[in-house]
């Protein structure tokens, strides 16, 4: 008998792993922080109320998942897909500013060579950045399948799944804009 | 057997498979069978057995005797840390989880895993793993700063061939693998047990498995956030763990054993499911104290993650974490202490059976509390301070990881082989086996607890010729050859076993958990019927109708 369903639970226990996964980058964030010498260079290079305006649309993106979902539980086909397709543009708006970040940073030489900064940042930034671009990847075949074709129950899991992978990826963003963007003022 | 349904939910796999006679090589690469993947697994783990065996023997040629030249300094690093290397993470990892792919399912009623194609992904991914580890010989240079790799020896400054770049990304390959399999493994023993089966009488082996997965969950993400940090280092030139740049080699050590001692709990914990389905079994009683058992193991996971300074006192961390760790460790001795009286407890009145299978049960039980005695004398600091980086901490691990889950592991093969293949394999042979392996275990590694506390370092390629040395080196190096003969002795039996041993029949050890009322083999579907489940030794239950459940 299946007491849960197989793709939640299997989704859950992997997101378990993810989160020690990130605990054990963010750590090494906030050591590193606490212990470098010299001037803090995210001060310097950072700004914060840019990275706060992408981040508001990475946040949005679990708000309109959120509604694709709801639409997919009414058998709303066209509104699945819809709100499916926005929370994939805002999760690319994020990624884009991300880009236009790092380019900026790599053009004022800020590289994981030249200090803790750069090797933290990019490290913690980078990873969590790599995981919204796997999110988009499975966000990009729940579309493709949703204009093919009617999704199953099983199939309906696995959106359920999907999304609860791109939910702890905003999580994740969540608790590194408030270590690192935030926090610069500290 | 009653009418119970099974477990339903899964699509069979390979249903339009012809026989099992006319299979084909491309139906094993193509399986998302839980047994195939799991004799994959066993028969993966066997080869690097040999790999890694080989390399000790190596070891413990250029060990021989005092001054030898055997092996140059720079091969001797490379062999011990691929030695290592190996055998925690292609052989001793991967073997229990290929016992847990091949037993779960079947202990619990399914038809196959949950996710049979992850399975199968987390299967190649290790294999691949493994095969880039062995690739690094290709570039000129294997890795050569130990198993555990500490910075900043393991940076570029230090390691300046690829050796450790094949290591870190081996390992990431291998941890991803293990992490599928965890989630697998704890997916379906949620939902796929059969009806009455409930977790208070879940076979125990299948109890640690599902313990062990959460630890690997909670652990091998460590390795993988520490192993991405030393890539960059290398590849980037960034300076996580290098001082130059203000980075920390300790944190490095921190990373790795809040990763490593828990590493040691999951290549030991699913050994003790192993003790617990064997012992009983052989003692024809039913486990004394079920749920000591099943609860020390979830202390055990809880503790195991909360002591992995202990690795580092010779560090200088400070006294407050030396008392903290020294304690923590101290305690994780109890619920160990509780599994191993249970054990006894359990064979104490019985009828036991002195099968192969049982012998090695005895073994472990033998020998893993001699390991485990030694480990808690690491916890006393200053003791640890005297024995670190020498033969004492060799001779400890290799009691608690050869002495203790390879007996067990030995245990289950004799076990559970004639469930896997149909046929049991010789108990004549099988007591050779066990003879040689014993004494050659214990005489490659009782002498060198002597030769630690006498001095001797490990990972040193040769030594003085110190009074005693040369002796009892040449002692442990004898009885390295005669343990590496009784492996040939098993890879022998095994192949006589396959082609003429006797037949086995469902149930030949008169065992009383649910794999035994498969077929031997199971077919690909595992069950025709499942028998009901209303108490925790269903096949015993259903032999005595009518009598008190247990």
């Amino acid at each position: 008998m299946t007491r849960f369903s197989t793709g939640k639970l299997a989704a859950a226990a992997f997101i378990a792993s993810e989160a020690v996964f990130f605990a054990f980058l963010i750590a090494a964030y906030i050591y590193y922080r606490v212990n470098m010498q010299g001037p803090y260079y995210g001060r310097t290079y950072l700004d914060p109320p840019r990275t706060l305006i992408f981040t508001i649309c990475l946040l949005a993106s679990s708000g309109t998942l959120w509604l694709a979902e709801r639409n997919l539980a009414a058998s709303h086909a066209s509104g699945f897909r819809l709100w499916l397709g926005i929370t994939i543009a805002l999760g690319a708006v994020f990624i884009g500013g991300q880009g236009w970040e790092y380019y900026g940073l790599i053009t004022n030489n800020v590289t994981p060579e030249r200090n803790l900064f750069g090797a933290t940042f990019f490290t913690l930034t980078g990873f969590h950045g790599f995981h919204v671009v796997c999110g988009l990847i499975c966000l990009g075949i729940l579309l493709l399948l949703a204009f093919r074709k009617r999704f199953t129950e099983t199939e309906i899991t696995g959106v359920g799944a999907v999304s609860m992978y791109w939910h702890f990826v905003d999580l994740v963003w969540i608790v590194i804009f408030s270590i690192v963007y935030l926090a610069v003022w500290i | 057997m009653s009418d119970v349904p099974l477990t339903p939910g899964l699509i069979p796999a390979e249903a339009a498979h012809g026989s099992r006679e006319a299979s084909h090589w491309l139906e094993w690469i193509a399986t998302v069978d839980h047994k195939r993947i799991g004799i994959m697994y066993l028969v993966t783990t066997l080869i690097f057995l040999i790999v890694g065996g080989v390399e000790a023997l190596l070891m413990r040629i250029q060990l021989a005797w005092p001054g030898n030249t055997f092996l140059t300094p720079e091969e001797y690093n490379q062999i011990f840390t691929m030695h290592g290397t190996t055998m925690v993470f292609l052989v001793v990892v991967p073997l229990l989880l290929g016992l847990a792919n091949y037993l779960t399912p079947l202990m619990i009623g399914a038809r196959d895993m949950a996710l049979p194609r992850l399975n199968a992904f987390s299967f190649w991914v290790f294999l691949f793993g493994g095969i880039l580890l062995y690739l690094s010989f290709m570039s000129g240079h294997a890795p050569a700063s130990g198993w555990f790799a500490y910075a900043p020896l393991s940076e570029k400054g230090y390691s300046t061939r690829y050796g450790e770049d094949y290591w870190a990304l081996a390992l990431l390959g291998i941890g991803v693998g293990t992490i599928g399999t965890a989630i697998n493994l704890i997916v379906t023993i949620v939902n796929l047990r059969t009806p009455g089966l409930t977790i208070r009488r879940l076979p125990l082996f299948v109890w640690m498995v599902f313990v062990n997965s959460f630890l690997i969950l909670a652990a091998i993400p460590a390795l993988n956030a520490a192993l991405v940090m030393l890539l960059i280092d290398r590849q980037l030139n960034a300076h996580f763990f290098t001082h130059v740049g203000g980075g920390s080699p300790i944190l490095w050590q921190h990373y790795f054993w809040a990763f490593g001692h828990p590493e040691v709990y999951i290549m030991v914990l699913p050994a003790f499911g192993i003790i617990s389905e064997v012992v009983p079994v052989f003692s024809r009683k039913p486990i004394f104290g079920y749920a000591f058992v099943a609860a020390s193991t979830v202390a055990i996971a809880v503790l195991s993650l909360g002591v992995w300074a202990h690795h580092m006192f010779a560090v200088g961390l400070g006294k407050a974490w030396d008392y903290a760790f020294g304690g923590a460790s101290l305690l994780i001795a109890v619920p160990t202490g509780v599994k191993i009286f249970n054990w006894i407890a359990t064979m104490w009145g019985g009828a036991i059976r002195f099968t192969t299978s049982m012998l090695f049960a005895l073994a472990f039980l033998f020998t893993f509390t001699i390991g485990g005695l030694s480990g808690v004398s690491f916890a006393a600091w200053p003791l640890d301070w005297q024995t670190t980086d020498t033969y004492y901490v060799v001779a400890h691990m290799h009691y608690v990881l050869f002495g203790g889950t390879f007996f067990a592991v030995m245990a289950a093969t004799y076990y559970w082989f004639p469930k896997m293949s149909g046929r049991m394999l010789s108990e004549r042979i099988g007591r050779v086996h066990f003879v040689l392996m014993f004494i050659g275990f214990h005489m490659t590694f009782f002498i060198q607890h002597i030769l630690g506390l006498d001095g001797m370092p490990r990972r040193v390629w040769t030594y003085p010729n110190y009074p005693g040395w040369g002796v009892m080196n040449m002692i442990s190096t004898i009885g390295a050859f005669v343990l590496g003969f009784s492996v040939l002795v098993l890879l022998w039996n095994i192949f006589v076993s396959l082609r003429s041993g006797q037949m086995a029949g469902a149930n030949p050890w008169e065992a009383w958990t649910l794999e035994w009322a498969a077929p031997s083999p199971p077919p690909e579907h595992n069950f025709d019927l499942v028998p009901p489940v209303h108490g925790r030794r269903p096949l015993w239950d259903l032999a005595h109708p009518g009598e008190a459940q247990s």
